[in-house]
């Protein structure tokens, strides 16, 4: 069951001179993990908020084509009502975190949807649990380092329960290490609670095996849809300018050179370490 | 940057911290009522002295011997203002009831600045928001309050980075006369107001994204409940604010120079 | 050349970030300082240009003490571009932008002018030279703020956090320029925690932890040092983590190169193959 579905999608912000998305068609089905990457203005930031609304009515302009979100025509909702459906979690980690203290801001969304104390109580714990920042409830948010604030930043989307989160490059500022452990998390939530999960991302050497449908985007189009071992090995998608994982990239030049490693085309350093340990090893 | 360090969150656990900011309200605005009523020194004395307990108690004396100081300009100010036109009305003459009537006023000044004081360093930031969201004050206002608090480090700090910034380029603020110096921060401020734009746009949609506006009845993770402690603290306002109210109608006061002689 | 002698630094608000740091960069070298947030690395850089000063030892910029002259001064010699462009974008065009600084020093009217229209073109902005800074896009305005500090043509240049938020293309470009920079004999610094970038860079690498220096050296050893790394919380870069998995194969475990790995496991393929 498609979870998210558009049908030429095309929007252009007031003043701008093109759009920034054209002829959008994706179908993303439910309990999927998806990698939408692409060169910086490519328009997967735009993609992202119209997800949840904030694209077209928070940016105003006109949204052109059909577009249908947990069964919802975001075009014909406001943005509110797409929030218990979509959690939005955005680049820097600093503006996103309103209150003084960690809890009270992961118990925002609930508050402004009007929910009972004991259940906001339930849900933010949950929400904090889930994300391994329980301890940090009281703190408040300038206390705690950037990976910790979006780790804040999820949970806080996470406790409005929504069928899909969507975030928008939500490593940018943190270092790999933070990185990484935000990438645990949001690959738990997909397993584990059967979250669709929607990430734009440039590190596709952390990020691309998490992936069974990856989408490129150039230039406000949809390049090359589907999955990420075929599209990562294309010279194609290297020439659009993506950060191709360095064990794809490698796998590939042995190919070139002779050196036929696998059928399973590598995207991470341990699948290719694998391939050459069994490719490689002393014959007996 | 020391001017922020007031405002910056800190926790501190003191019995006072504690108490609903609702209540302590109350009190310092009964505190105020009572240092108008009266204009002699010696209630107005009784009235300062009345402080210190709830200072010490709270721990925060330096703070508030910092803000004394403070207010010790005006305060002067006044006092001597008061002198001066009573020297001047009264046909030069420079009388002890003179005097303790300049010190009384200059008093109740004191009191007024420092109750204040006192609600402001022992009620922490979000326990205030917390207050105003509770009292019925329309929910936007309790928000930009707070917000406007929980940025105010990350402010400081952007602040002092542009600062750093246009130094590097070889800005120097310190240098010119007063409307070159008034000039050279424009490369500061431009950069600041800019950001903080940006930054409120950033905080919008993160805003619209957590359902903003999904319903008037807005609820609360935090509920203000009324402890023992407030309820003892409503005790003794009503109980100063009786016991002032009678002394003003029914008792003649002494002034000092009247108990001297 | 930058010299920092056993400093010491300590915030107003008495956390110590630097606790006895020496290091010397001569002129011409490529540094890149590593670290995990909070090491101390834009805290030691600030130091070059006199931004911060040393509660404890001593920082010299081309023998001169940070200590006994102005921010402006070292500025001169030590350009500083930090990590967000909008911390400095002021102006009403990005030509004003890039003569702020120029005018700053006291360069001669038509000296500016020359200096803006080469930096323009340097990082290719030519065409936005009368456009308002901030209608640029995120990687334009980046490019400014850099054309912005060259323009002045100090003879050190430090980037603090250049690549975050750049996509790969961006990076590559950036790589380059560097290069181009020390070819051209610059000294460039870079703060940074992005390990492929600097394992791409063949630099000389500092690793900072806790305020002090736990590592200096070539960038290929020092980045394929597991220990090393964990004790200052980097990831090893891609190739190396692949060979660090292949040392059952009698591998050398110091490659951080994509073309130097591809020939060692070329030959081992060939040798293997040729028994």
């Amino acid at each position: 069951m498609a979870v998210i579905e558009t049908k030429n999608l095309t929007y252009t912000y007031p003043g701008a001179s093109k759009p920034s998305i054209l002829d959008v068609s994706i179908k993303v089905e439910k309990g999927e993990f998806v990698l939408i990457t692409g060169p910086s203005g490519c328009g997967k930031t735009t993609l992202c908020r119209t997800f949840n609304g904030l694209v077209p009515h928070f940016y105003q302009g006109e949204l052109k084509g059909e577009i249908s979100v947990a069964g919802i025509d975001t075009l014909k909702h406001h943005t509110y009502e797409m929030a218990k459906h979509v959690g939005l979690v955005f680049q820097n980690p600093e503006n996103q975190l309103f209150a003084l203290s960690v809890e009270k801001d992961v118990a925002f969304g609930l508050e402004n949807m009007g929910f009972p104390r004991e259940e906001m109580r339930k849900k933010v714990d949950w929400a904090l649990n889930l994300t391994g920042i329980y301890d940090l409830r009281e703190r408040s948010p300038h206390e705690i380092s950037g990976g910790q604030q979006q780790r804040v930043a999820i949970a806080s989307v996470l406790a409005m329960e929504p069928e899909i989160i969507v975030l928008d490059e939500p490593t940018s500022f943190l270092d790999p290490l933070s990185a990484e452990k935000i990438f645990e998390v949001i690959y738990d939530l997909n397993k584990k609670q059967g979250i669709t999960v929607i990430l734009v991302e440039h590190r596709l050497d952390l990020t691309a095996k998490y992936t069974n449908h990856l989408i490129v985007m150039e230039q406000g189009q949809v390049r090359f849809e589907g999955k990420p071992r075929e599209i990562l090995s294309s010279e194609e998608t290297r020439l659009i300018g993506v950060g191709i994982p360095k064990a794809t990239l490698l796998y590939e030049m042995l190919k070139k050179d002779g050196l036929n490693l696998s059928d399973i085309i590598p995207l991470s350093s341990e699948e290719l370490a694998d391939q050459l340990l069994e490719a490689l090893k002393p014959i007996d | 940057m020391s001017v922020f360090d007031g405002l910056r969150f800190r926790k501190i656990y003191s019995p006072i911290h504690n108490l609903d900011p609702r209540i302590k309200f109350v009190y310092v605005i009964s505190i105020f009522v009572c240092a108008i009523l009266f204009a002699q020194i010696i209630p107005l004395l009784l009235l300062f002295l009345l402080q210190v307990p709830f200072v010490l108690l709270a721990k925060v004396q330096r703070q508030w011997i910092r803000s004394l100081r403070g207010a010790s300009f005006l305060a002067i100010l006044i006092f001597v203002i008061n002198i001066a036109t009573s020297y001047f009305t009264s046909g030069y003459h420079l009388t002890p009831p003179i005097i303790e009537n300049a010190a009384a006023l200059t008093l109740r000044f004191v009191v007024l600045v420092e109750s204040f004081s006192v609600f402001f360093l022992t009620t922490s930031p979000d326990h205030l928001g917390l207050a105003l969201e509770e009292s019925h004050v329309p929910y936007e206002f309790a928000f930009a309050f707070t917000t406007a608090v929980r940025f105010v480090p990350v402010l400081a700090e952007e602040a002092q980075t542009i600062m750093d910034a246009q130094k590097a380029r070889g800005l120097e603020l310190e240098k010119g006369g007063l409307l070159k110096r008034i000039r050279n921060y424009v490369p500061v401020l431009i950069p600041l107001i800019v950001s903080a734009i940006r930054r409120s746009l950033e905080l919008a949609e993160a805003m619209e994204s957590r359902a903003w506006g999904a319903t008037k009845n807005r609820t609360n993770l935090y509920l203000l409940k009324l402890h023992r402690g407030d309820f003892a603290l409503l005790a003794i306002t009503i109980g100063i604010l009786a016991a002032a109210v009678y002394i003003h109608f029914y008792v003649s006061i002494p002034t000092i120079t009247q108990l001297i002689h | 050349m930058i010299e920092a002698i056993d400093v010491h630094f300590s915030y107003p608000n008495r956390v110590e970030a630097l606790k006895g740091v020496s290091i010397t960069i001569k002129d011409g070298e490529f540094v890149a300082i590593m670290g995990q947030n909070g090491a101390g690395k834009s805290t030691l850089v600030k130091h070059f240009n006199g931004l911060l000063k040393p509660s404890l030892g001593k920082v010299r910029a081309d023998g001169v003490e940070t200590t006994k002259t102005s921010v402006a001064a070292l500025s001169r010699n030590v350009g500083f571009v930090f990590q967000n462009p909008d911390h400095q974008l002021f102006s009403e065009t990005v030509e004003d932008e890039i003569a702020f600084a120029l005018k700053n020093f006291g360069f001669a009217a038509d000296v500016i002018e020359s200096r803006v229209t080469w930096a323009l073109n340097l990082l290719s902005l030519t065409q936005y030279r009368k456009t308002s800074p901030f209608l640029l896009s995120g990687g334009e305005r980046k490019r400014v703020a850099l054309a912005s500090v060259l323009a002045w043509d100090p003879k050190t240049l430090i980037l603090d956090e250049p690549t975050i938020g750049q996509d790969h293309e961006q990076k590559e470009i950036l790589r380059q320029f560097i290069l181009q920079m020390q070819t051209q004999g610059k000294t460039v610094v870079i703060v940074t925690h992005d390990v492929e970038f600097v394992a791409e860079s063949n630099s000389r690498v500092i690793l900072m932890k806790e305020g002090k220096i736990v590592a200096d050296g070539v960038g290929k050893d020092i980045l394929t040092d597991p220990a090393l790394l964990e004790l200052a919380s980097i990831v090893l870069p891609q190739i190396a983590q692949i060979f660090t998995k292949l040392s059952p194969l009698g591998f050398p475990k110091n490659i951080i190169d994509i073309y130097e790995a591809k020939e060692i496991i070329l030959k081992a393929w060939e040798s293997r193959t040729q028994k």
